[in-house]
C-alpha cells in the first residue's frame, strides 16, 4: 500500500500526485501542514525525512524522500511500459539530468512564490532572474525540439518523469511574479504535459482546452 | 464581473501603463480602523516579524504574556531577539479571532463582531496569511462572487450543468454599517470536508469592513447551523495583500490539518484568478465594468466603499 505524505499547494508534492494519477495507482494520503503549521519541521515528520522536505512516500515498510527520486522509483516499480524511466543508460542520464533541473526551479521560480505568498524570506527578485534564465533555456530546447519532431524534453517520442519533475513550478511561476509570456515554446510544452491522459490539477494549475485535433 | 477591457488591450501584464497606481495617502477611515497584520499563534515571543500595512513597514512580537506588541519598523530584521519592554513607540493592537490588528491612527475600541467564533463547541483555525498581488478590495468582491463556483472550484463548491446563481438578496444594515446579503443559494458538489453528498447551500455574506468578509454557509454536520468562512484582507500596498483565513467550523471528526487543507485547496484555485484580475485595483465608477444579475452584491459592495469615501486599492470615482 502506497502512503503520501502530501501538502495540497506545494509542487513537488503535486509531482508524484500527478504521476501516479498517469499510471492510476491506488494511494492514501497523510496531509501535512506545511503552511502555516510547518509540521514538516515537526519531530513525527523528521523521523520519517531528517532533512524535514516533503514529499515523503510510503510504499510498504519502505520510506522514500525527494521528488525525483520518488518518480523513478514509482516509474521503475509501477509502469509496466517502461516508458516513464526508460533503462537505457544514456535517456536514463538524461532524465537524470532535468530532474536536476527540475531541483533548480525549485530553487528560483518555486522559491520567489513562496516569498510573495508564503512570507519566506528568500531573494525574489534574484530568485526570479534564476527562473527567467532556467526558462529561457527551456524554450530553446523545446523549441528546437519542435523543429525536429521532439515534444518533449527528452529524446523518446513520450514524456517521461523528467517532463513531471519540471512541469509543476513552471505553470506555478506567475504566483512568484515569473511571467511565462516570453516562452511560447514552453507554453506548448505546458499545453501538451495537461493533455497527458490521466493528468490531475492542484490548486493554482487548471486543465487545458481541448487540443485542436481533438475538437 | 465582467471586465471591460480599456481601448489598447493587450497591454502587457507586468508592464507600468496608466493604470498604475499613485502614491495614494489612505483616506481617513482606513487609516482609524483596526487592520489585520498576524495569525497570533504564528507570532513568536521575543523575536521580530516583520510585515508592510498601507505601504508602512511594521514590526512586530509577542510580549511575556503573550499579547502582541506592534511598531513601525526601522532596521529590525525577521527572527532578531527582542525585549517588548524596550519598545516605547507602540502602534494601537488588539487581537480577535486569532490574529492581530494594529492601526496607523485612531482605531475604535471595539472590532466587528463575529458572535458564533465563541461557540463552545466550534472548531476555530486560523488557515493561513497568503500573499496575493492584488488589491484587498478586489479580493473581498472575488470572496462575494458565487458565480465563478463551478468554473474554478470544480467539483468541491459548484459542477457544471448547476452554473445559476439564484435571486438573491442584499442590503446595505445602517444599524450595523456593513453590507449584506442573504438567501444566496448554490448547488455544491463538496461544500464542506463533512459533507458526503452534493447539496443545495445556503449562504450569508457579511461585509462589515471594507477589507473583511464573513460568509455563513449551512453546515452538513448541523443542518440548523452555520460554518463561518471569513477572509480578513492586509492592504500590503494598493495592489497587493495579504488574506488571512479563519475557518470557525462545526465539525466533530475532522483534524485542523484535514480542515486547513480543505480551505487552502480552495484558496489556491482562487490565487491565480484573482491576481489576473486588472486593473488590480478596484474600479469603483459603475461604468467601469459591466455587471450581470449575479453581482448584486458586487456593486452594493462598491458603493458603500465609495460612499466611505474609502481611497487605498481602488479607484476612486472621478470627481
Amino acid at each position: 500500500m502506497i502512503t503520501l505524505y502530501d501538502f495540497e499547494l506545494s509542487g513537488n508534492c503535486y509531482k508524484l500526485r500527478l504521476l501516479m494519477s498517469i499510471l492510476r495507482l491506488r494511494y492514501d494520503v497523510i496531509p501535512v501542514d506545511f503552511f502555516p503549521g510547518r509540521q514538516h519541521k515537526s519531530d513525527w515528520f523528521l523521523k520519517l525525512n531528517p532533512f524535514g522536505q516533503l514529499p515523503v512516500l510510503k510504499d510498504d515498510d519502505l520510506v522514500l524522500s525527494d521528488s525525483g527520486a520518488i518518480l523513478a522509483y514509482l516509474a521503475k516499480k509501477y509502469d509496466e511500459t517502461g516508458l516513464w524511466f526508460p533503462d537505457d543508460p544514456a535517456i536514463t542520464a538524461e532524465i537524470l539530468r532535468w530532474h536536476a533541473i527540475a531541483d533548480d526551479i525549485t530553487a528560483t521560480a518555486s522559491a520567489a512564490r513562496l516569498a510573495l505568498g508564503f512570507d519566506y524570506d528568500f531573494d525574489v527578485p534574484k530568485a526570479q532572474a534564476g527562473a527567467h534564465r532556467i526558462f529561457r533555456l527551456m524554450d530553446e530546447h523545446l523549441w528546437f525540439g519542435e523543429r525536429e519532431g521532439r515534444d518533449w524534453l527528452c529524446r523518446p517520442a513520450h514524456p517521461t518523469t523528467a517532463d513531471i519533475a519540471c512541469f509543476p513550478y513552471v505553470m506555478l511561476s506567475e504566483e512568484g511574479g515569473i511571467g511565462r509570456q516570453d516562452y511560447p515554446a514552453l507554453r506548448r510544452w505546458c499545453d501538451r504535459v495537461r493533455r497527458i491522459p490521466g493528468f490531475t490539477i492542484m490548486s493554482g494549475i487548471f486543465p487545458a482546452g481541448r487540443a485542436l485535433e481533438q475538437a | 464581473m465582467r471586465r471591460t477591457m480599456p481601448p489598447n488591450f493587450p497591454i502587457p501584464l507586468h508592464a507600468p501603463n496608466r493604470y498604475s497606481p499613485p502614491m495614494t495617502t489612505p483616506d481617513p477611515l482606513t487609516l482609524n480602523s483596526w487592520q489585520v497584520i498576524a495569525a497570533l499563534d504564528e507570532l513568536p515571543p521575543g523575536l521580530v516579524e516583520r510585515t508592510i500595512l498601507l505601504d508602512t513597514p511594521l514590526a512586530m512580537t509577542r510580549d511575556r504574556d503573550g499579547l502582541p506588541v506592534v511598531w513601525r519598523r526601522t532596521d529590525e530584521e525577521t527572527g532578531d531577539e527582542i525585549d517588548p519592554e524596550t519598545i516605547f513607540d507602540r502602534l494601537p493592537v488588539t487581537t480577535g479571532y486569532g490574529f492581530v490588528w494594529t492601526s496607523l491612527g485612531t482605531p475604535p475600541t471595539d472590532l466587528f463582531p463575529i458572535p458564533e467564533y465563541a461557540e463552545p463547541d466550534r472548531v476555530n483555525m486560523s488557515c493561513g496569511s497568503i500573499g496575493i498581488h492584488v488589491s484587498a478590495p478586489r479580493a473581498v468582491e472575488n470572496f462575494l462572487d458565487m458565480g465563478h463556483f463551478p468554473y474554478v472550484h470544480t467539483d468541491i463548491l459548484g459542477a457544471e450543468p448547476h452554473t445559476e446563481v439564484k435571486e438573491y438578496d442584499v442590503e446595505v444594515s445602517e444599524e450595523r454599517d456593513e453590507v449584506l446579503a442573504t438567501r444566496c443559494r448554490f448547488f455544491q458538489p463538496r461544500a464542506a470536508l463533512s459533507a458526503t453528498d452534493g447539496m443545495e447551500v445556503e449562504y450569508v455574506y457579511r461585509v462589515p469592513h471594507p477589507y473583511c468578509s464573513v460568509l455563513y454557509k449551512s453546515s452538513p454536520e448541523a443542518p440548523e447551523r452555520r460554518d463561518v468562512i471569513a477572509i480578513f484582507l492586509q492592504p500590503v500596498s494598493e495592489e497587493r495583500c495579504r488574506a488571512h483565513l479563519l475557518q470557525s467550523m462545526i465539525d466533530s471528526t475532522s483534524t485542523i490539518t484535514e480542515l486547513r487543507r480543505f480551505q487552502q485547496t480552495i484558496f489556491g484555485q482562487d490565487k491565480p484568478i484573482l491576481e489576473n484580475q486588472y486593473p488590480k485595483r478596484l474600479p469603483l465608477d459603475p461604468r467601469s465594468e459591466t455587471p450581470i444579475r449575479a453581482d448584486k452584491s458586487a456593486i452594493a459592495y462598491r458603493r458603500w466603499l465609495s460612499q466611505k469615501g474609502v481611497n487605498y486599492g481602488v479607484i476612486p470615482v472621478a470627481s
